[in-house]
């Protein structure tokens, strides 16, 4: 809310500087956002009137004014186009200091002595552009000060409200807070002024048919209303500093009162109504041109103010085109009203609108505020445009309008959930500065809260209230106090950080990327199917949930392959969506590698990497969760090269994909160079086994190498498979340690050279215990999977 | 004999510069072989006289005791400089590059959110998960937004066609943790949050961490002690600060907590950097736990916002970036 800090300080006596209310606003919760000073510099700048101008006899674009300043005339030499006799405009006397920087002296223009200076709106700050001279009304009176004429210095201040405080949207709710903020008693003094005589009798009947969302309904005809008439200088100002432009008399009226009392207001055409005033719901499919030229369709769900034609209004929100005031308006019909906040509560909205109204019917509006405020706008009304006011007339349902119950606060309670104790006297005197009734009671107080707080209606509100006007800064300091319990964190799980570990010490840098992309980047990988989308993206880029993190990791390698990094290797660790009800979400960690197998060095001949050190990777990052059955498979996955693909399992559970990027899609997306990525779940390898020790074996083992021939089709896996199988207990270790194609050996195969370490727990293995045993690993070999031994 | 003394005597200097082991075995051999002159007069000792044999016995013993240990003495020596020369040749240049030492680093967003998790934890403060996916009840209703509420529009919330959300901060994971645990409560939840907002200084995903403390003592100054303690140890330095009455529909009384910063031209100026407040009592009766008897306090932060005043990171929209460069940075 923005507001003229003057105006605020004419409905409340506080004699303190700008900056200490500044901070004591922002202090009680009423945060100052902005400060805008208006009209510093004015000293020696006066209300002149032009009396005579003559063309200068040196130059074709001055001319020669005498200046009437009240007490003498002055020549000034102005270059003003809009500079003419009768003008009245701004006068800077020889000595002002103006805001923009220039000091007045006396001068001499091309031989003609000017003593001061016409001024336009720009040069004393008052406006940021401006043509000419700035024009003064008529009656402004000569040789005023500027600045009291136009009630500077003042300051535009913006505060942010909270939803909480809509008492505060009006300046005279603000003033009750400021009041209590200084501690200046209880008691709103208002300038309200007297009540406009009723002199015609004319009024409406008022039907309330939805008394639970408009309880009250306030109404007044004034006739004969002048709706050209002119707003006035000081009404006008008041509206601008506060952020509100000034459009004609009566809707700038009705704005101003809305600003200060912060009841929203409307005023109809009183001729354009049909018959009694109706508030009642909106009949399906009812329609209404609204203000701003726009139809709207209605439904039950609105609140409308009716006349014998249909909806005239939607209450809360804006009034209607038809009978809207115009400047040929006669006779106005003026409403306040009541409306609770759940009737224009996402009204609005589902309009596409945020009007001043509905900002402040949806928080909450004082329910005995539409009286005062309509006596209010028709003084202002009156004043301006003339007319003769009709009796406040309407209709209210008592036992809809809201009270303000009484809240009880315990002392033990407010002491308890503050951490400190607060005096009787200081929390009642507190209680009375916001305008609220306090009852003491055994155990502490029973407040009642003025009607515009909509906001106090539990203990805990009464409790912020103390701490907020008390200080926040006055609550001590302390430590909590509780159970010592130690947390038991399971050892047999792996944490994220040390799979981020395994990853860094492997070189990998970790990024972050949003969990949103957009579908045709997730089409491209063939990994839209199950995507969630977002029913209100913020754009198409980020419009569907990720279902893999391979994209956005990929996106991240083009990024920075454009900006000359070669060699990456990037990982990322987070969760994946897909539709399921409900959605689900994934955990994972997934990384892309490109370049050099190692980073730019000497010791050994540069290759770019390959499937086995991304293989080895992954292997490394399997391994915290200790030696579980890990098996990888050749897969057929639609973003991978077909033939360096393997799908990882853990026992029967596929638990991710690792291979080189499918080369078109790598073209597609721009990449450079052969793309090795990986994408795992997260759950199967974060659990493990805590370890179990065992006696480690007393006698030595024997190694035995093995070379056989076998088809190439036959996956070293399988060989190694068949090897365990055909052995023993006293097989301990197999693996492969080389592996040969070519000059030699038949079209089609390969030669795979295996180490087997055999070891016995109660003796020394010989060589008689060892040779059976290989020879039925080797019969094995050759009977299931026709493997030569390499002869 | 005296000139056997002096021939020993010119061979013990030449057994000190022979400057090679087989210069020094031909020497041995020579006076100490099978045949040597030294072996040859001790043969001859048998020939002689007690007294004699004893007197020249001495003689030869001490001469070949004196050869003995001049050719050991030298033999070491010429063993030392070949073990020097050889590791001379073995030399390396220890200021090139070793292999495979490159490491990679974590996200600086990574490297906050663990510093704020690793600080509460020290508090016993425990981690709790909830889903990025969210329904209004938890991200809304329980933490007592009504729908429709004008609260709700200090959301920017995404939605999903089947009125799920994407959560809009971490606070629903207390709902869950309450709901699933008795007091004391202490956790701390940190995560992914969303908001329809990007400008210089919003993104659509941001981080949040999110604290909430219950048990039955808890007050407004224990939230200030801790939060207090916090800032201070998160940033190892203390700042003034200062507790600006605010409003959260899931909190009251509420807060935000700004810190007492020197801006880039110099100048100190409140900054923004917390939102707390005791846990409004409708939101503790969601989850079933008895405002009468226990009272909590919570707080929520903007992860990128510490890491960016840690480090002195200047773009937020550079964290999502994740240029090598930038990253690198971190290490």
């Amino acid at each position: 809310m923005k507001f003229s800090e003057n105006w605020l300080r004419a409905l409340v006596d506080i004699n303190v500087e700008r900056d200490v209310l500044m901070h004591r606003l922002t202090m009680a919760g009423l945060e100052v956002e902005g400060v805008e000073p208006l009209g510093a510099g004015l000293d020696h700048v006066v209300v002149g009137q032009i009396v005579a101008a003559e063309r200068h006899p040196n130059a074709d674009k001055l001319q020669v004014c005498r200046v009437d300043t009240g007490d003498g005339e002055l020549q000034i030499v102005c270059g003003a186009p809009n500079a003419r006799v009768g003008l009245k405009a701004p006068v800077a006397r020889i000595g002002a200091a103006l805001p923009n920087g220039l000091t007045i002296k006396a001068a001499t223009l091309r031989g003609v002595d000017s003593s001061g200076m016409l001024c336009s709106a720009k040069e004393l700050k008052l406006s940021d552009e401006s043509s000419g001279l700035l024009e003064l009304p008529a009656d402004a009176p000569i040789g005023a000060a500027l600045a009291t004429y136009f009630d500077l210095p003042d300051a535009a201040i913006e505060i942010k409200l909270t939803p909480n405080r809509p008492d505060c949207l009006g300046l005279a709710g603000l003033a009750s807070e400021v009041r209590a903020l200084f501690g200046l008693g209880a008691g709103a003094t208002t300038n309200d002024g007297a009540a406009v005589p009723v002199s015609v009798t004319t009024q409406r009947t008022v039907h309330l048919k939805a008394g639970a969302d408009c309880p009250r309904y306030l109404g007044r005809v004034i006739e004969g209303v002048d709706a050209r008439a002119a707003t006035p200088l000081w009404l006008k100002q008041r509206l601008e500093r506060s952020g509100v432009r000034s459009i004609s008399a009566i809707v700038d009226a009705t704005n101003y009162v809305m600003l200060e009392l912060g009841q929203p207001m409307h005023a109809f055409d009183h001729e354009r109504l049909i018959g009694d005033v109706v508030v009642r719901h909106a009949r399906a499919g009812e329609r209404l041109k609204l203000l701003d030229e726009r139809d709207v369709d209605l439904d039950g769900e609105f609140l409308v103010i009716a006349d014998d034609q249909g909806a005239q209004a939607v209450a809360g929100v804006m009034g209607g085109h038809s009978t809207r005031v115009t400047d040929d308006t006669r006779n106005i019909y003026l409403e306040a009203a009541f409306f609770a906040p759940a009737a224009i509560i996402g009204r609005a909205r589902r309009l596409g609108l945020h009007t001043d109204a509905s900002h402040r019917f949806e928080r909450g509006v004082d329910p005995d505020m539409p009286r005062r405020a309509i006596e209010r706008l028709s003084q202002l009304i009156v004043s301006i445009c003339g007319g003769s006011a009709g009796p406040v007339h309407g209709a209210e349902v008592a036992a809809n309008l809201p009270v303000r119950a009484p809240v009880v606060l315990r002392r033990s309670r407010l002491a308890r959930v503050l951490g400190m104790n607060i005096a009787d006297v200081a929390v009642e005197n507190l209680f009375r500065a916001l305008d609220m009734l306090v009852e003491s009671t055994p155990e502490g107080w029973r407040v009642t809260p003025p009607s515009r707080r909509f906001d106090i209606e539990i203990e805990e509100d009464l409790i912020e209230e103390v701490a907020r006007i008390h200080g926040y800064d006055s609550v001590p300091t302390n430590m909590p106090r509780g159970e010592l319990s130690l947390k038991v964190e399971p050892e047999a799980r792996v944490r994220n950080s040390q799979l981020r570990q395994a990853l860094l010490s492997r070189g990998y840098l970790e990024v972050l990327n949003f969990s949103f992309l957009a579908t045709e980047q997730l089409q491209a990988w063939g990994l839209d199917r199950s995507a969630v989308a977002l029913s209100n993206p913020l754009n198409n880029e980020l419009a569907v949930m990720r279902t893999s993190l391979l994209p956005g990791l990929l996106a991240n390698l083009k990024f920075n392959q454009d900006r000359q990094a070669e060699r990456l290797r990037l990982f990322e660790l987070g969760k994946v969506f897909r539709t399921e009800d409900p959605p689900v979400e994934t955990p994972r960690i997934a990384g892309v590698v490109c370049g050099s197998a190692r980073s730019e060095q000497w010791a050994e001949p540069r290759r770019p990497v390959d499937f086995f050190d991304l293989k080895g990777d992954v292997e490394h990052l399997l391994a915290l969760a200790g030696p579980g059955d890990y098996r990888f498979e050749t897969a057929d996955v639609s973003y991978l090269h077909a033939g360096r693909a393997a799908a990882v399992y853990r026992g029967s559970e596929r638990i991710g994909f690792l291979g080189c990027l499918d080369p078109r899609l790598a073209r597609q997306l721009d990449v450079a160079g052969d793309c090795y990525v990986f994408e795992l779940d997260l759950a199967p390898i974060v659990t493990r086994k805590v370890p179990k020790s065992r006696e480690i074996a007393r006698f030595p083992s024997v190694r035995r190498d093995l070379a056989v021939v076998v088809p190439v089709a036959i996956p070293a896996s399988q060989v190694l498979a068949t090897v365990v199988a055909a052995s023993g207990s006293q097989l301990k270790e197999s693996f492969v340690f080389d592996e040969f194609v070519g000059k030699g050996l038949p079209e089609g195969t390969r030669s795979l050279a295996m180490g087997l370490i055999l070891q016995d727990e109660s003796r020394t293995l010989t060589d008689a215990d060892v040779e059976p045993m290989m020879a039925s690993i080797v019969a094995a070999l050759d009977k299931s999977l026709g493997a030569k031994l390499r002869g | 004999m005296d000139e056997l003394t002096a021939r020993v005597e010119s061979t013990i200097q030449e057994v000190g510069s022979a400057a090679s082991m087989e210069t020094l075995e031909s020497l041995r051999i020579t006076w100490l072989g099978k045949s040597g002159v030294l072996t040859e007069q001790l043969k001859l000792l048998g020939k002689l006289d007690p007294e004699q044999r004893k007197r020249q016995g001495e003689q030869v013993n001490r001469a070949k005791d004196a050869l003995l240990s001049a050719i050991a003495a030298r033999k070491q020596t010429l063993e030392d400089d070949a073990y020097r020369a050889r590791l001379g040749a073995e030399r390396v240049d220890v200021s090139m590059p070793g292999r495979n030492g490159e490491r990679g680093n974590v996200h600086p967003i990574t490297r906050t959110l663990d510093r704020i998790v690793d600080i509460f934890a020290r508090l016993g403060y425990s981690q709790a998960d909830g889903p990025e996916i969210e329904d209004d009840f938890h991200n809304f209703e329980a933490l007592n937004f009504p729908p429709h509420h004008p609260a709700r529009a200090m959301h920017d919330t995404f939605y999903f066609p089947d009125g799920r959300l994407l959560r809009t901060h971490t606070s629903p994971v207390q709902i869950r943790a309450m709901t699933n645990r008795e007091p004391p409560i202490r956790i701390i939840a940190a995560g992914k949050v969303y908001r329809a907002d990007s400008d210089q200084t919003h993104t659509p995903m941001f981080h949040q961490v999110e604290g909430l403390l219950v048990d039955e003592t808890s007050s407004f100054a224990d939230l200030k002690g801790t939060l207090k303690q916090f800032i201070t140890a998160f940033f190892e330095r203390d700042f003034e600060m200062r507790f600006r009455p605010s409003y959260f529909p899931f909190t009251e009384p509420s807060a935000e907590v700004d810190i007492r910063w020197e801006r880039a031209d110099g100048s100190l100026g409140w900054l923004e950097v917390l939102g707390c407040g005791m846990v409004h009592p409708n939101v503790l009766r969601a989850c079933k736990i008895d405002p009468e008897r226990y009272s909590g306090f919570a707080f929520g932060l903007g992860v990128e916002r510490f890491a960016m005043l840690r480090y002195g990171i200047s773009d937020l929209r550079s964290l999502y970036e994740n240029d090598v460069r930038m990253l690198r940075q971190f290490a």
